[in-house]
């Protein structure tokens, strides 16, 4: 190893990252698990004596019911997300060779643009007298406009909109990956289709599943600038609460605590991403 | 299957994801001043774009943070990679343990974690919290993408170098670096895109002396349409595109 | 014979315009060892598929014991398959892998307990039913992915180069082991290969194909003794090739040939011969006899190398017109001197009546047996 590269330089590389990871990542993570047991501050954001409250207020009837909504909204994305991209992935990793390739860059390129214009288009779409009613209308599907924007619904197209990719990208690697000798070797042994499918295909495609869910439902709380634009005052995400809290209650331990639900919620995800991986014997990162 | 149902499937998927863009693009050039009606081809969203001062300030403040941020996390990006894939030290599993629970971070957590930090140590809120802030969210992806290919990479090749008679510092400049230098280029390309296009973590660690652009726009969006979001959104996406193509040049043709 | 269990008649298969397979015939015996011997792309495996049913034919048909199979989905199918890399469902224990066939037949648990450790013990892994694919060997794995086919008690086994990943000694003895779980069983095995080793040692008949046509269906012996053309001749094992001119061709039982000016008697071939006919000779390197350069017999070359093999020495022989001749030859215990020196001059011989002859071929035809071989 050391005639490759210095010794010195060795450390200088490890002092810098470890340096950077433990004063951007580590100790502002440590603060905001201070900053949930403080007390609420105006002038210093937090201040001594540590207690509970913040979490003790996170049950308070008032904002368990913002957090019930936003958990409901993101798991519906995440269910919307699953049964458009669970038959989509399928598909992809079924188009032969360079066709695939272009499908996979189109699937990216949204990655790649900016989420709060694309935000913005699908209020172009969805608003009262925007094209979506208007279109309707002309064809005389409908007598009068329905209202799209600013309801439950909106919140949950815009973050499908936003998050599909997420959600087709790991399952499109775990079908990609699915080898169709075992689907063979299961019609030879007696299975049908829905055997097939339940048996072989689900628990082998569940790593995939279980990475998707965990890039779309995470982001789907966090996404506070998608309610801003098509959600109204009364669809919030646990972001919404947390940028509030934050920004303009000044209430930090309050913010803090919710956060640490989302990381809770994170960290819960992958641990069952990693399980479904061993199960299958890959090892999980 | 037929073939035809799962081929219908994936067209209709694309046209959801791509139709809103299009309308999008379509309306930059709409003359009429209401939004939601066509008015005939126009360019007056981009004139009056190019008009704002507030606006073309916002869009040079977001391209300079996005060159500086994706310039240093490559730096420290690559640098991370190359002692994850040759060293053996101790914490090297927490180290990209830590690196994938950034990358998997919900934004905003990352984002109030930033905030307290620079509010406690009294870094002022602006360009220097911004680019903290945006190579630490940029940092994940290029180890990933320069770590991928280091991993494919013949192990042996330095030593067959060594070999040849290449010096350390020669080898690391004729092999390790011709190697990664393509990951090198994406991984910029995609922290260039990642910082360009940042509203959760900027709307948190942006202060009012370095107004970006995202943010710019998030003003606008909140209420009611300004077409000139069309326009802008418009040369956001053909920018992007550009970048994204030439980031699949890269790695494609360093494939071969 | 015994009895024919699958008979396949004028089976026919194309992708995307080629013909992989062109009006089979073909009857497989119950309770045989059979294997489909060719090299890649031959048509062996797209054979075998059909008689899994994971391909439709576009013409032909596959009965079995008299029942069509045509178009019995593959799950219906009294066959089961071994794959090429096995094919074991990794999220399953060894011992769910095994018991999924008879799950899909929903038999009881009892049942299925018993018959999967009758299954495992039968390939010795009756201690390894909790582990996972990716905890056994490549030699574990095979025998999980024959246990988990025989379990069925299927009519057939088929085997789709299930040996090809191991390496070559433990290749031997699975090789040992499936010989003798067919003969326990009595099931039929179809085993394709494109080893011809393998296929020679293992089989009761082998199927020789190329381009989606059979070659020669035979014992080993045959195939291996009595080559029905040049492309079976140059595929299975190493052979020489001698130009012949028939010179006398009217002599009851045996004929003269011309062999590069050395005239020898052969038996008449069983293709008509007629004066003046060119025609091959040929001869596997076992054997050539290499004799002194003093001999009167045979036609003289210079050894132009030398591979010391163990219990064989093989030498190639450089004809004067040029012919490279390959002979191998075992060790005479009693001549200790016995080698030879690279350039030393020698005359290549045989004993009459080991060789044997072929018709001479369209040059294309030649031409083709050469690369494909």
């Amino acid at each position: 190893m050391r005639s490759l590269m210095q010794q010195p330089f060795r450390t200088a590389v490890l002092v810098l990252v470890w340096g950077w990871l433990l004063f951007l990542v580590l100790a502002p993570n440590l603060l905001v698990v201070g900053a949930s047991v403080a007390t609420r501050d105006p002038v210093s954001f937090i201040s001594l004596p540590l207690n509970l409250d913040a979490y003790r207020q996170l049950f308070d009837p008032l904002y368990l019911e913002v957090f019930l909504h936003s958990l409901y909204m993101a798991a519906m994305t995440t269910l919307v997300c699953l049964l458009i991209g669970y038959p989509f992935a399928w598909a992809l990793s079924r188009v032969p060779g360079r066709r695939q390739l272009l499908l996979i860059f189109l699937l990216i390129v949204p990655f790649w643009t900016n989420s709060l214009v694309r935000t913005y288009a699908l209020k172009l779409l969805l608003a009262t007298n925007g094209l979506l009613n208007s279109a309707l209308l002309g064809l005389g599907w409908i007598d009068e406009p329905l209202k799209m924007l600013y309801t439950e619904g909106a919140v949950v197209i815009g973050l499908v909109y936003l998050l599909l990719p997420f959600m087709i990208l790991p399952l499109y690697s775990v079908f990609d990956d699915l080898r169709q000798e075992l689907l063979l070797a299961s019609h030879d042994l007696g299975a049908g289709r829905v055997a097939t499918f339940f048996h072989v295909i689900v628990p082998l495609t569940l790593p995939g599943v279980l990475a998707g869910v965990m890039l779309v439902l995470l982001p789907a709380m966090g996404l506070f600038f998608v309610p801003d634009i098509l959600g109204g005052s009364r669809n919030l995400l646990v972001g919404n609460v947390i940028k509030n809290q934050f920004l303009d209650a000044r209430n930090w331990p309050f913010g803090a605590a919710a956060s640490i639900v989302l990381t809770i919620t994170m960290a819960f995800l992958m641990f069952a991403h990693k399980l479904s991986k061993q199960r299958i014997g890959e090892d999980g990162v | 299957m037929s073939r035809w149902l799962p081929r219908a499937y994936l067209t209709l998927v694309y046209l959801l994801l791509y139709v809103p863009i299009g309308i999008l693009v379509l309306f930059s050039f709409n003359d009429s001043r209401s939004g939601y009606t066509w008015g005939g081809l126009s360019l007056r969203w981009y004139q009056s774009l190019f008009n704002n001062n507030a606006m073309v300030e916002a869009m040079w403040n977001s391209l300079w943070l996005a060159l500086s941020a994706a310039t240093v996390s490559t730096v420290i990006g690559a640098l991370t990679a190359l002692a994850l894939h040759r060293y053996r030290f101790r914490g090297k599993k927490m180290l990209n343990g830590m690196l994938f629970v950034v990358m998997m971070s919900p934004e905003i957590v990352l984002a109030i974690s930033l905030l307290a930090l620079f509010l406690l140590v009294g870094i002022q809120l602006g360009y220097v919290s911004l680019l903290l802030a945006h190579v630490t969210f940029c940092l994940p992806f290029v180890v990933i993408t320069v770590m991928a290919r280091l991993s494919g990479f013949d192990e042996r090749l330095p030593e067959a170098a060594r070999d040849l008679g290449a010096s350390d510092f020669t080898m690391t400049r004729t092999v390790l670096i011709p190697v990664i230098m393509p990951a090198l280029l994406a991984g910029w390309l995609l922290g260039f895109t990642l910082s360009l296009d940042d509203v959760v973590v900027s709307t948190f660690v942006s202060g009012p002396s370095y107004e970006i652009l995202p943010l710019r726009i998030y003003s606008m969006v909140r209420v009611g349409l300004k077409p000139e979001v069309n326009a802008l959104g418009t040369l956001l996406l053909v920018f992007s595109l550009v970048m994204l193509m030439l980031s699949q040049w890269i790695l494609s043709r360093s494939k071969r | 014979m015994k009895k024919t269990l699958l008979s396949l008649r004028n089976l026919t298969k194309q992708f995307d315009g080629k013909t992989v397979l062109d009006s089979l015939d073909l009857d497989i015996a119950d309770g045989e060892f059979i294997t489909l011997l060719g090299p890649s792309g031959c048509g062996k495996t797209t054979l075998l598929r059909l008689m899994a049913g994971f391909e439709h034919p576009d013409a032909g048909s596959i009965s079995l014991a008299g029942e069509e199979l045509i178009d019995v989905a593959p799950e219906n199918r009294p066959l089961n398959t071994v794959f090429q890399h096995y094919a074991l469902f990794p999220h399953m224990s060894v011992f769910d892998n095994v018991a999924y066939g008879l799950k899909m037949e929903k038999r009881p648990k009892d049942e299925i307990r018993q018959r999967v450790e009758e299954a495992l013990a039968m390939v010795q892994l009756q201690d390894y039913v909790a582990r996972k694919p990716h905890q056994l060997s490549g030699g574990q794995q095979q025998r999980v992915a024959i246990a988990r086919a025989v379990v069925k008690r299927p009519k057939m086994l088929l085997l789709d180069e299930p040996l090809s990943a191991l390496d070559f000694k433990l290749r031997r003895t699975m090789q040992v082991e499936l010989k003798r779980l067919q003969r326990e069983l009595g099931i039929t095995f179809v085993f394709v290969t494109h080893d011809q080793e393998e296929a020679l040692s293992m089989s009761d008949r082998v199927v020789v194909f190329k381009d989606g046509v059979v070659q020669q269906l035979g014992t080993p012996r045959e195939v291996y003794e009595r080559p029905a053309n040049l492309f079976t001749a140059r595929f299975v094992g190493e052979t020489n090739f001698f130009p012949g001119r028939v010179e006398a061709a009217d002599a009851g039982d045996s004929i003269t040939v011309d062999v590069l000016g050395l005239k020898r008697t052969f038996r008449r071939p069983d293709f008509a011969v007629v004066d003046g006919q060119s025609l091959h000779v040929l001869l596997r390197p076992e054997d050539i006899r290499v004799l002194a350069p003093d001999d009167t017999e045979g036609l003289p070359g210079r050894v132009v190398e030398r591979n010391y093999k163990g219990s064989t020495l093989d030498s190639v022989i450089h004809l004067e017109d040029g012919t490279e001749v390959l002979a191998s030859e075992f060790f005479d215990e009693d001549d200790p001197t016995f080698d030879y020196r690279l350039g030393e001059p020698v005359r290549v011989s045989w004993v009459d009546g080991w060789e044997w002859l072929l018709p001479e071929e369209s040059a294309a035809a030649e031409a083709e047996a050469v690369t494909d071989a």
